[in-house]
């Protein structure tokens, strides 16, 4: 029974058994562990931004750009890039509208302040582009407008 | 089950900028199957850490609210020829995946 589990353990990771094996992959540092609670639905947007970044109240900034589209034609998939000249610690994509709003956040320990991903919109919503920056939250805002969701379905 | 990974960087005016693709349903949850009428269980990638020369720059949580397939990218700082890049992540159901690649 154990050498089945073993079995069926190893054939899982094969890939990353070869790439251990080879040299190639450190073993992976958890930071921090993943917030549940932030990432569940019917929170609310600024509920999900301090289970995530430990605050909620952003103001308006000209320093973050968002570059999406203004209609995505296809909710499941609406690519959205935010840059922002500000030194960031933490980026949050927040679509206001959706079942569970916070879409993703990436914590930045020495990386440059640019997050892209694309993300599922139900509805026609805003997307707050969230940038933690010197222990505060700024953030842009733009209407994405959806054709036909891509939540569920 | 191995899920393809694949790990790009571009330059984008001078500055460095890393894509990853994983291959992943990202099920919600809240989906049903069109045919059997029941839900599909949540099925979506949940941290993927960067690591620039080994050190760790950056950390992306997310939920079943971003897209199948993922494509997500950061943006290096001082990155040099040579310099390595590397990714790892995981999902909800334990899988895990990564790539590496160097800066060209």
């Amino acid at each position: 029974m154990q050498r089945r589990t073993f079995l069926k353990g190893s054939l899982a990771s094969g890939a990353l058994a070869v790439a251990a094996g080879a040299g190639l992959l450190k073993p992976t540092k958890v930071l921090a562990a993943w917030p549940e609670a932030a990432f569940e639905t019917k929170i609310t947007p600024e509920d999900a931004l301090k289970t995530a970044l430990g605050m909620s109240d952003a103001a308006d900034s000209g320093d973050i750009k968002i570059k999406a589209p203004l209609q995505a034609e296809n909710g499941a998939v609406v690519p959205i890039k935010v840059e922002t000249s500000l030194p960031a610690e933490a980026i949050a994509i927040v679509a206001v509208a959706n079942p569970a709003p916070l879409a993703t956040f990436v914590n930045l320990t020495g990386a440059g302040g640019f997050y892209s991903a694309r993300i599922k919109m139900q509805q026609t919503s805003n997307v707050h582009a969230v940038v933690k920056s010197g222990g505060k939250l700024m953030k842009a805002t733009q209407q994405i407008k959806v054709t036909v969701g891509g939540c569920g379905g | 089950m191995a899920r393809l990974t694949k790990m790009k960087i571009k330059q984008v005016g001078g500055k460095h900028q890393v894509l990853v693709l994983v291959n992943h349903p990202m099920e919600t949850g809240r989906r049903k199957d069109s045919k059997t009428g029941e839900l599909i269980p949540a099925h979506f990638i949940k941290t993927m850490t960067f690591q620039h020369n080994g050190k760790p720059v950056a950390e992306a949580n997310m939920g079943a609210g971003v897209s199948k397939n993922p494509l997500i990218g950061i943006e290096l700082m001082s990155a040099k020829s040579g310099d390595k890049v590397s990714v790892a992540w995981t999902d909800n159901k334990g899988e895990s995946g990564s790539a590496d690649t160097a800066v060209k």
